[in-house]
This record gives C-alpha cells, sequence and structure tokens, in this order.
C-alpha cells in the first residue's frame, strides 16, 4: 500500500529503529573495541591489540568455560527433552487430571529462576534439606554435598534447570503430538502394530522436526543459563560451574577488566552465532527435502 | 482384556500422581517451611508439617525489607517494558507490513538481526554506555534497553499480513489519521497476539534477575527477585524460613498471572517457539 504521506512509514519505524541502534548495534561495536584495550574502568584504557584474547586463550580459561558450559549445556537438553517427550506421550489425552499436571509442569517455566534456585538450595541443603534427610534415613550414611563438592555441583545445577525447562519441551512436543495424523495411526493399529510399534514408526519419525527443534532452541538458551548458577553456586565450588555468562560477569563486575570480559563475551556471541546458524542450516535442509 | 484395559489405566493415572508430587511438592515444601519456627525446622527438618504454625517469618521479612518499594519497581519495570514493547511494535509492524517505501528491506533486515543478539552478549557495553548517561540505578536505565521487542515487531507484522488492505482503504477514506488506524483499528484485531505478547513479556522481566543486577548497585532501585536472593546472603547462617517467605512473596504473583492467563502464556511459548 502506498503511505498516506511519503514520511509516514519512516516516523513509524524511528523509535523502535533509534533503541535497537543505541541498545544492540551500537553496543556490538562497542563490544568489539572494548575487546582490543585493557581497561578496568577506573584509570584510562590502554590498547592491547588482541591480547585479551591470547590471554584467554593461553590461561585456558576460555577453553574450560566452553567445557564447563557445553557438558552442563548437554546435560540439561538431554534430560528435558528425554522428559519433555515422555511427560508429553504420557499427557496427551484429554481429562482434567492430565491438564492439571501438564500446568503443574508447565509451571516452573513460568516462575523466575531466582525461585527456583532458592527452593532447591533448601531441598539440597546438606544438613537440613529434604534430600540429605531421605538420604540419611535409607542410605544411612553422610548426604553426598550436591552443591559443595566440584564433581556433583554442575550436575546438580543442572538437575534444577532440567525441572525448569521440561515445561518448555514438553509444551512443544505436546503441539507436535497433535499434528500427527491419527488416520495414520489408527490404519497402523488396523495392521495389527502394537503401541509401542506405533509409536516407534509413526509418531517419532514424525516428531523429527520438533525434536530437533526442541533440541536447538534448547541448546541455544541453556548456552545463556546464568541466574540459576548466581544464585545457588556463584561459579564455585572451584569454578566447577562457571558457565559462559557467568564468567563474564564475573570478569566485569568483580574483577573489574573491561577489555577480558568483552573479548570473552565476543567469543560467546561467536559460539551463539554458529549454533543459530547450525540450526537454520539444519532447517533448511529439511525443508528442501 | 477390559481389566487388563483397567489396570494400565490405573498404572497411567499412578504415573501421572508421580509426575505431579515431582513438580508440585517443592512449592508445597516452600510454603511449608516459610510456617515453621527456625529451631523446628532445624529439630526435625523431615517433619512435613509444621507443629507451630506461625506467620513470623513474613513479618519479619516485611519489616526488615522495603517490600512496596520493591513491589513498585519491579512493577513499574515488567509493566512499562511490556507497554513499550507494544506502543512501538504496533506502528513499526504497520509500516512493515502494509507500507511501501524505500529501505523497508534494509528496516526489516536489522530488526530481524537483533534477534541473533542476546542480553547476555550486549550487557557489558549497554552498562558502560548507561553509565555513562547516569542512567544507572534509575527505572529509565531499567525498562529502556528493552523497550523494543524485535520478536514482538515481528509478530505484529506477520499478524498484520492477514488483515486485508481494503480494510486500511475504507478507514482512510473515512478521514481516519495513521495513528488511529494503527492504534484503534488496528491493535484490536491483533487482540489475541498483543495480550500473548504482553503477558509474556511482563511476566519475563518481573522475573528477571540479571538485568537488575548488573544495573542496580543502590537499594532504592533494587527489585524484587534481587532483594529475596539477597535474603539467603544475609546475617549468620541460612534463615530458611525467612528465605522461603520472601520466595512465597516472589513467586506468588507469577504463579497467580500463570493460573489466570495460563493459555495466553502457552499462545507466547509456541509462538515464540517458531518466531526462533
Amino acid at each position: 500500500m502506498k503511505p498516506s504521506r511519503p514520511s509516514d512509514p519512516y516516523w513509524m519505524l524511528l523509535p523502535t529503529l533509534l533503541l535497537l541502534f543505541v541498545f544492540f548495534v551500537f553496543p556490538l561495536g562497542m563490544l568489539v573495541e572494548h575487546s582490543l584495550f585493557s581497561w578496568d574502568l577506573l584509570t584510562p584504557a590502554r590498547y592491547v591489540g588482541l591480547g585479551n584474547y591470547r590471554s584467554l586463550l593461553r590461561s585456558g580459561e576460555l577453553w574450560q568455560t566452553f567445557c564447563t558450559t557445553l557438558s552442563m549445556s548437554t546435560a540439561v537438553v538431554l534430560g528435558s527433552m528425554s522428559a519433555g517427550l515422555g511427560l508429553a506421550v504420557l499427557l496427551d489425552r484429554p481429562g482434567r487430571w492430565a491438564a492439571f499436571v501438564r500446568s503443574a509442569v508447565f509451571s516452573a517455566y513460568v516462575v523466575s529462576w531466582v525461585s527456583v534456585g532458592l527452593l532447591f538450595l533448601w531441598l539440597l541443603d546438606a544438613d537440613s534439606g529434604i534430600f540429605a534427610s531421605v538420604w540419611r534415613i535409607f542410605a544411612a550414611g553422610r548426604a553426598p554435598q550436591w552443591l559443595a563438592d566440584p564433581a556433583l555441583a554442575p550436575w546438580a545445577v543442572a538437575g534444577v534447570t532440567i525441572w525448569k525447562i521440561t515445561g518448555y519441551a514438553l509444551v512443544i512436543f505436546l503441539s507436535g503430538l497433535q499434528d500427527v495424523p491419527q488416520s495414520i495411526l489408527e490404519a497402523a493399529q488396523l495392521d495389527g502394530a502394537s503401541k509401542a510399534r506405533r509409536f516407534a514408526s509413526v509418531t517419532w519419525p514424525l516428531l523429527r522436526p520438533t525434536t530437533l527443534f526442541v533440541g536447538t532452541t534448547s541448546l541455544i538458551a541453556s548456552f545463556q543459563l546464568f541466574d540459576v548458577v548466581r544464585v545457588m553456586t556463584q561459579g564455585g565450588p572451584v569454578r566447577s560451574t562457571t558457565v559462559f555468562v557467568y564468567a563474564i560477569y564475573e570478569q566485569l563486575f568483580l574483577d573489574l577488566r573491561v577489555g577480558r570480559a568483552s573479548a570473552e563475551a565476543v567469543v560467546f556471541f561467536g559460539i551463539l552465532l554458529l549454533l543459530t546458524g547450525a540450526q537454520f542450516l539444519l532447517f533448511r535442509d529439511r525443508e528442501s527435502t | 482384556m477390559r481389566a487388563r484395559f483397567r489396570s494400565s489405566g490405573w498404572l497411567g493415572q499412578g504415573v501421572l500422581g508421580v509426575v505431579a508430587l515431582v513438580w508440585l511438592f517443592p512449592y508445597l515444601w516452600m510454603g511449608l517451611t516459610s510456617l515453621k519456627p527456625l529451631a523446628e525446622i532445624i529439630a526435625s527438618p523431615t517433619a512435613l508439617w509444621p507443629k507451630h504454625p506461625t506467620l513470623d517469618a513474613y513479618r519479619e521479612v516485611f519489616r526488615s525489607l522495603p517490600l512496596a518499594r520493591y513491589f513498585f519497581n519491579t512493577s513499574v519495570m515488567a509493566l512499562g517494558i511490556a507497554a513499550l514493547q507494544i506502543t512501538l511494535a504496533l506502528p513499526a509492524g504497520y509500516a512493515l507490513a502494509k507500507l511501501r517505501f524505500r529501505g523497508k528491506r534494509w528496516a526489516f533486515g536489522v530488526i530481524v538481526a537483533t534477534l541473533l543478539v542476546p542480553a547476555q552478549v550486549r550487557f557489558v557495553p549497554v552498562f558502560s554506555l548507561l553509565a555513562g548517561a547516569g542512567l544507572v540505578n534509575t527505572l529509565t536505565g531499567l525498562i529502556l534497553p528493552f523497550g523494543v521487542s524485535a520478536l514482538g515487531t515481528f509478530l505484529v507484522r506477520q499478524a498484520l499480513l492477514s488483515v486485508p488492505d481494503a480494510q486500511i482503504e475504507a478507514a482512510r477514506i473515512d478521514g481516519a489519521s495513521e495513528l488511529y488506524i494503527v492504534y484503534r483499528l488496528l491493535a484490536p484485531l491483533l487482540r489475541p497476539t498483543l495480550v500473548s505478547l504482553f503477558l509474556f513479556s511482563f511476566v519475563s522481566h518481573w522475573n528477571d534477575y540479571f538485568w537488575p543486577l548488573v544495573l542496580t548497585t543502590d537499594e532504592h532501585a533494587r527489585t524484587l527477585p534481587l532483594a529475596i536472593a539477597l535474603l539467603r546472603e544475609q546475617g549468620t547462617g541460612v534463615r530458611w524460613h525467612l528465605v522461603m517467605a520472601g520466595n512465597v512473596i516472589l513467586s506468588l504473583p507469577a504463579l497467580a498471572v500463570f493460573a489466570a492467563a495460563q493459555r495466553h502464556l502457552l499462545r507466547a511459548v509456541t509462538v515464540r517457539g517458531f518466531g526462533g
């Protein structure tokens, strides 16, 4: 359509583009620039070229952060997807009780990370938490230090994350299940296929795009995990839960190293772009076949 | 045959019961802990019901924290962001969906590209930007960086594509201004989309911890999630009854919105999913 006045579309877009420029485009440029300086917010910045990147790589910090983030994210994605799919199959039925259970699982996705973090800190408390108390009754020994043991803490935090975001996978899988044509399932039933066989040969292959979608979006989201780490472990014990965003936050606000924080953020952004690119390619391939 | 069917039904119901318990017990435990005196929590950590239920923990939280202030900050921030996003997304989406002009592809490209930049990446420079402008510790500083939702703009544009041009032309012939068309004619047509966007934005910013943590150092500008998280870090030894009372206060509004508007939030999540 022709605008009433030629200037109309421009002022309609102006506030949106202005805010996007100030808070998205310009900051990205600033981020790259800052990453080339050594700056503590107090004394003047000093140009160091790629020094920040080099020291991040050499100290092994970047690699460690990447491995921590990747292993926790993988656990979160696998856990929440299998729980979400299992629950979707179980809950894909009419009735109030099923609807109630669906809501219960999804409610965790709506409550804040702070609430969930605090709640599980209490449940996992080593002295009087319910997990430790139940452990003492059944295993009759000292309960493991879920959050104080570097070998256990990442998995405890990942477990809490799975509890929180399974509702997301559940909702998307449920809508995927609803798209599976009833006629094919009925035809398979008439041919004498068992329930398990129908799931394996009909439902699961048809759910592939949904599975791929839930997998990639949850992976990208769990790479950005921060709140639950900040509330539950502050990156510890012994940096065992220092994921990317927490590492960047720590560099900036605890160590006042703007340059290093920026360099790490640039690398982090690059990884997110790669993941998004991979998602895009996966979906384009699927559509063209 | 029939018996087998029924027994598998019971088994299914049982599994559902366990699932419900796994997701609901933590809330129940939170509520019950907040009603116990600290001595009771330490003496018998597995006792389900409080022996001497008391609201002391809530009284203490209300006494030690300026909760009214935090409620005010958090509501103004979350409502401000949600309202601003929708107010700006409507005209922008309208221009992109319905109007012909030079630079349209370019503008659309910028909006879609910013979908790729999460807050967790831009917080370092945005923090120094806002610090330079003296906006740290202000509600303006908390609201402005989220004033535009690229996803919201995109979804409004998609929804407007299906509105027939003839309807807009008829309004123009009747002498309606473009502002009238956007806010009075088209906005009501997009009601379901807008309600979902508004609620989703409101709840996620009400819950937001990261941005207020980065952008506020002063207790006057603090928001509720931040204040409640700090409850645990104060004093000697963790006073779990206080932390859980605070947690009930923090999560009840979100759960209430959820109970009242579950359908809209579900829509937002599934649509959001497809928007990327």
